[in-house]
């Protein structure tokens, strides 16, 4: 048999007089009491090689379970810990703690899982015990091989962007700058402001959107600490925590920013005498020029021209009467993209949401019918800035007489979105109380439960039923525009079953309102690989925590704030763009972040220069010295992957924490002993 | 070829490696959602598949292991962009060359499980400790002894074998 | 001061590492001045019972190359042993298994089927396989026995230095024996060769790119290699980065990928799977039915990664290979009737 000749997985390494370990059991209460045998795995560490003590504890994360730990380290009984308890991604950052706590390198630690792994998912507790006994072992034969390695720091930049300028964003990033940093802000539409610039009225308050938004929208123009980016996106991050090197691409409008004011008058003189294409801000509702401001308070106050539809970039022949009409001289039709890249200590993402695309769902009449609207384009309508100057009216103007205004549209459905989007119920009572004001209509919400859940928001559900809303509980089947009897002529019929009275009801109405549910953005992938997160299942963010670290992610360095995370409400967006505002602060004023010590690093004498390992790096931390012909890891770049070390083919690059020795030990450990 | 211990049933152990962001993440899921699995699976938490070394596979068969289960991130979400695809392109010539070692491709076993796929850890180990148990214990053949196989010299005078001159 | 007596022996071998020692040339003379060799079967007329006649530990060292896989290699193996300071596992079949090692392949059984019958080029009427013991009017006679298992020197006996290499390269050998004479042999257990791989040495490195990346891989008949550039590079698979250097590229320097002779380095315990993690991570395509494509263009992985190491592997051998329908010892074979082709 071949027996390598540096002693791999044979003989512990020694450190300081040899390795003796202290081997912790948790109790957890009864988590892992419950189901396993705890006194066993302690007699049985104790018969494992190098094992000085082995205690049990009811909770060894809490402080006398800490100095538990501490204790032995400081009067020497050990020089090495494991603690055999929950997951590692829940308290090796704790234990590593309480063994420096205790005098010794925080990396003379391993953890193994007894409870997410063993006592939470095994039915038997003597195979639990079993199990639990192989996972001690593997780590107490793995910790004898760690290697001393000391803590390092990285230093964190001052300066922090924040990417999507909706009301998250916007935001995080006034609290940011106010606290005296320098922020980016971000935005790829031609305003900030994102879905809430959109309404008219706020729940449940009955705010006005615009005037709780505007005033913040324009201290973020004021700023002098946040430099606003907007027709832009990020290109490219690279780079590591606390030193990101960000690229932004700045997409041109044709039109210089510090030159415009805003007066629109190249929009008025434009030679298209009306709008002719598609207004996206209004939903489609309206059309505009190919000059356009998306509304009168938009922020930057900029004109934007649109390529694909100026006759100037279309055919060259266009008198160009915009520019004949701008006394700034502002206009600049050579314009191209142009990037920027900067570095920042942090990063946020508010890149907001999607609605749901009702017309996935035809059996709705959403694109069939005219007179079948999705709340957004209700909000856009019942906006003063919007098509109709506030006026709900139906496509050929007339008011309507009946609306139905049906919930849970692609949301609570197993054949489009599992979840519930927590904002629909509130918003179709406001719309329903917004639509009543306006036009004295009989207004039916259609609903499966009412969901009224924050502050103030069960008393709103009261106010709209006393004002006459009629509530029909029960999953809209269909809208249609057959009439099955005459009074159900020239109107659109809204079937249901009434599960308060039970029975099938058909109501028609002028008007159906879908009350659309909340979707990731269409573009959720690429922005998450671009930033080095991950997505849940349905697309939204992954938080660190869903609990406890709400705001961070996996990623050190790049927060979450708002609905990009998952479905809330505006005071829900705005706590959770302070909180990751307030992160992002203690991290730059702490002015470090701990590394990561599982870096990589190639045995110079070692390498041979086979290169196998140069291109296999995704994060080009791997450098090539071709006169030397060595290979070398930037350990700060070193994300701690491992990919080069597996695929080294001499041994010569090894992973620290996770060294070929080490591993061997622990595969050996969890299979010798049960 | 499965092996009658006294109750009956052969318990194959299983070592796993599994990447630190998803795959051992989503066996945590399960613990938290107190999903009940076949105990069978020894956990081997590493940063990414792609650290995953072949001689980790073999070490882990030579040490005793019945099967081996490497989980990572499903490709194109690999914490580290491409670690996953890395452990893939390794996993099929190992596959190869394994069965050329006489191993039955059911005992190794690649799968992609997201940090929210809990159940699929579930669901994997439980069929993994079914399919290798009717596969039955790995018998890796140990390192001959001097002695073994060797004749004994038969007593003098008794005929083992006649040969016509 | 008498010359250090020292001893050549062969287990399960080809001959060619007796040959590496004359392919010292004019550097053998050298070596016989140094020392005294007193028992070298293919070259000098010692008997064993010369050796059995030393003291122990009156060889300076026994250089036995050859895996062992018979009672009589096991024997000699066991002797040298007692009567030499230091035992060099001289060559690859004696540190890893070599070529004899793909034998853990094969049951014993199919071995001696195949070789004594089953070959397409072997007449051997009605069957017939050599007998351990067997009683002729004229006695006993006796064969050694052909073990289930080829194994590696060092599971045999304890060994004191391994010199890689299929042959091990002439400079080698020639460093091995004036380091003994010179008592300058470094701490025991060691593999007596650069501790690097052999893209260190190779000529063409250079011209490896630092991201490459293979398209397809091809078996050396499928193409001309260009004599100048990395033989990787052109798709073939060339087993330098994760082989010993000290071989000067010889193979390589013949336009022909390294098929790891030399073994790997003290970093690694499994040499073919080590090989395999390398050169499979140099595939370009992440596409899982283009890796399986490629992945079968090696078309016999366990040869083309341990085609030395079979025996040194964590594996050792083919699983399910052993036993056979044989009991311990001998086959059963019925005793032949008649004598075609008769016995030597």
């Amino acid at each position: 048999m071949l027996e390598p000749e540096s002693g791999l997985s044979s003989q512990p390494i020694p450190s300081n007089g040899g390795p003796k370990i202290g081997v912790y059991v948790c109790h957890c209460g009864l988590n892992i009491a419950g189901k396993v045998d705890v006194a066993a795995v302690v007699e049985f560490a104790s018969t494992l090689p190098n094992v000085a003590v082995a205690r049990d504890y009811k909770f060894m994360c809490s402080d006398p379970g800490q100095e538990l730990i501490e204790k032995d380290l400081r009067e020497g009984l050990i020089n090495r810990v494991v603690v055999a308890s929950c997951s590692p991604l829940m308290h090796e950052a704790t234990f590593r703690r309480a063994t420096a706590e205790g005098g010794q390198s925080p990396f003379y630690f391993q953890m193994a899982s007894i409870r997410e792994h063993v006592s939470w998912v095994t039915a038997d507790g003597d195979d639990a015990t079993a199990k639990a006994k192989a996972l001690v072992a593997g780590a107490v034969r793995r910790v004898a091989l760690h290697e001393y390695l000391e803590p390092r720091k990285a230093e964190v930049r001052s300066d922090v962007m924040v990417v999507g300028a909706g009301i998250a964003g916007i935001h995080a990033a006034l609290t940011m700058a106010d606290a005296g940093k320098h922020v980016y802000l971000v935005e790829r539409e031609s305003t900030i402001g994102g879905h809430m610039a959109k309404f008219d009225k706020t729940f449940p308050t009955l705010d006005c959107a615009a005037c709780i938004l505007t005033p913040k929208m324009s201290a973020v123009r004021s700023h002098p600490n946040i430099t606003l980016w907007t027709y832009s996106d990020v290109m490219g991050v690279e780079g590591f925590t606390g030193d990101f090197t960000v690229r932004v691409r700045h997409r041109p409008r044709y039109v210089k920013e510090d030159l415009c004011t805003g007066c629109l008058e190249c929009i008025e003189r434009c030679i298209h005498k009306q709008g002719k294409f598609e207004d996206e801000w209004n939903e489609g509702l309206s059309k505009r020029k190919p000059i356009y401001i998306p509304f009168p308070q938009a922020t930057p106050a900029v004109v934007v021209v649109d390529p694909e539809t100026c006759i100037w970039f279309k055919t060259g022949k266009c008198p160009q009467t915009c520019i004949e009409a701008c006394e700034r001289d502002a206009f600049d039709f050579e314009q191209t993209e142009t990037f920027d890249e900067v570095k920042v200590g942090a990063l946020i993402l508010s890149t907001g949401f999607k609605t749901f695309d009702a017309s996935k769902m035809p059996e709705y009449g959403y694109g069939l019918y005219p007179n079948v609207y999705t709340s957004l384009e209700v909000e856009r309508l019942l906006n003063a800035a919007g098509p109709t100057s506030g006026e709900v009216v139906l496509r050929d103007g007339s008011k309507p007489k009946v609306v139905g205004i049906i919930h849970c549209v692609g949301s609570r459905d197993a054949k489009h979105n599992l979840w519930c989007s927590k904002v629909c119920c509130m918003y179709s009572l406001k719309l329903a109380h917004m639509v009543k004001e306006r036009t004295g209509a009989e207004v039916y919400n259609f609903y499966i439960d009412m969901r009224t859940p924050g502050k103030g928001y069960e008393e709103f559900y009261d106010k709209i039923l006393k004002e006459g809303v009629h509530m029909v509980r029960g999953r809209v089947a269909g809208v249609t525009d057959e009439a099955a009897s005459p009074e159900e002529e020239g109107h659109l019929v809204i079937r249901a079953e009434d599960t308060l009275i039970g029975s099938v009801r058909r109501i028609p109405v002028d008007m159906a309102i879908l009350a659309v549910g909340l979707e990731p953005q269409p573009d959720h992938q690429d922005v998450r690989r671009l930033f080095n997160i991950s997505c849940g299942g349905e697309g939204w963010f992954t938080e660190r925590h869903p609990k406890l670290a709400p705001v961070s992610t996996f990623t050190d360095g790049v927060f979450l704030a708002g609905t990009c995370q998952g479905p809330k409400d505006i005071p829900d967006t705005v706590a959770q763009a302070g909180a990751a505002a307030a992160e992002v602060l203690a991290m730059v004023d702490r002015g470090f972040v701990m590394l990561e010590a599982n870096t990589a690093h190639i045995d110079d004498e070692a390498c041979s220069g086979c290169k196998t390992c140069v291109g296999l790096c995704p994060f080009s931390a791997i450098s090539f010295d071709e006169e030397r012909k060595k290979a070398s890891v930037n350990e700060v770049v070193c994300k701690g992957c491992g990919v080069c070390v597996a695929a080294c083919p001499s041994g010569a690059a090894q992973q620290h924490l996770f060294t070929d020795a080490e591993i061997f030990s622990e595969i050996e450990g969890v299979l010798a002993y049960v | 070829m499965s092996e009658q211990g006294p109750e009956g049933t052969f318990e194959p152990r299983i070592v796993a490696f599994f990447c630190n962001w998803c795959t051992y993440t989503a066996a945590d899921l399960a613990g938290i959602s107190r999903m009940q699995y076949a105990p069978n699976v020894r956990v081997i938490r590493l940063m990414c598949s792609g650290r995953v070394d072949p001689q980790f596979v073999l070490a882990a068969f030579r040490d005793g292991a019945d099967g081996v289960l490497i989980g990572g991130c499903h490709p194109g979400d690999c914490h580290y962009q491409e670690g996953n695809y890395n452990a893939l392109r390794r996993f099929e010539l190992l596959k190869r060359m394994l069965v050329g070692f006489g191993i039955e491709e059911e005992r190794v076993r690649l799968e992609w499980i997201s940090a929210s796929e809990g159940d699929r850890v579930q669901k994997v180990c439980n069929e993994m400790t079914e399919q290798v148990r009717a596969l039955g214990p790995l018998r890796l053949e140990t390192v001959q002894s001097v002695d073994e196989g060797r004749v004994a010299p038969a007593p003098a005078g008794e005929p083992v074998g006649q040969v016509t001159a | 001061m008498s010359k250090p007596k020292v001893a050549f022996y062969w287990c399960a071998s080809c001959g060619g590492c007796e040959e590496a020692v004359v392919d010292l040339n004019e550097v053998v003379l050298d070596v016989v001045e140094a020392v005294d060799i007193v028992f070298w079967p293919v070259a000098m007329d010692f008997k064993v019972s010369d050796v059995e006649a030393l003291a122990d530990g009156e060889l300076a060292a026994a250089f036995i190359n050859g895996a062992v896989r018979t009672s009589e290699q096991a024997e000699m193996a066991e002797l040298l042993r007692r009567k030499a300071g230091a035992i060099v596992a001289f060559g690859a079949c004696a540190w890893l298994g070599g070529i004899p090692g793909l034998a853990n392949l094969y049951s014993r059984e199919s071995i001696l089927e195949f070789v004594y019958g089953g070959s397409p080029s072997v007449q051997n009427g009605d069957g017939g396989v050599p007998q351990e013991l067997i009683d002729v009017p004229e006695g006993r006679m006796t064969l050694p026995h052909f073990d289930e298992d080829v194994r590696t020197l060092d599971e045999v006996i304890d060994v004191d230095y391994y010199l890689p290499g299929c042959p091990p390269p002439a400079g080698l050998i020639a460093q091995a024996v004036m380091a003994l004479v010179e008592g300058r042999l470094p701490e025991k257990g060691l593999v007596l060769a650069p501790d690097v791989a052999l893209c260190a040495e190779c000529p063409r490195a250079v011209t490896k790119p630092e991201d490459l990346k293979v398209a397809r891989f091809y078996r050396p008949y499928e193409i001309v290699a260009d004599p100048e550039t990395c033989l990787l590079a052109q798709g073939l698979v060339c087993l330098g980065p994760s082989t010993r250097s000290g071989c000067g590229a010889a193979c390589i320097a013949a336009n022909m990928p390294c098929t790891g002779c030399m073994g790997p380095t003290s970093r690694v315990i499994d040499h073919g799977a080590k090989a395999l993690a390398a050169i499979a991570s140099l595939i370009e395509t992440r596409e899982p039915g283009e890796i399986a494509a490629l992945s079968e263009q090696i078309v016999d992985p366990v040869g083309t990664f341990y085609r030395y190491s079979v025996p040194a592997s964590l594996l050792h051998r083919r699983v399910g290979t052993k036993g056979g329908t044989a009991t311990e010892g001998a086959v059963a074979h019925p005793a032949p009737t008649s004598t075609t082709g008769g016995e030597s």
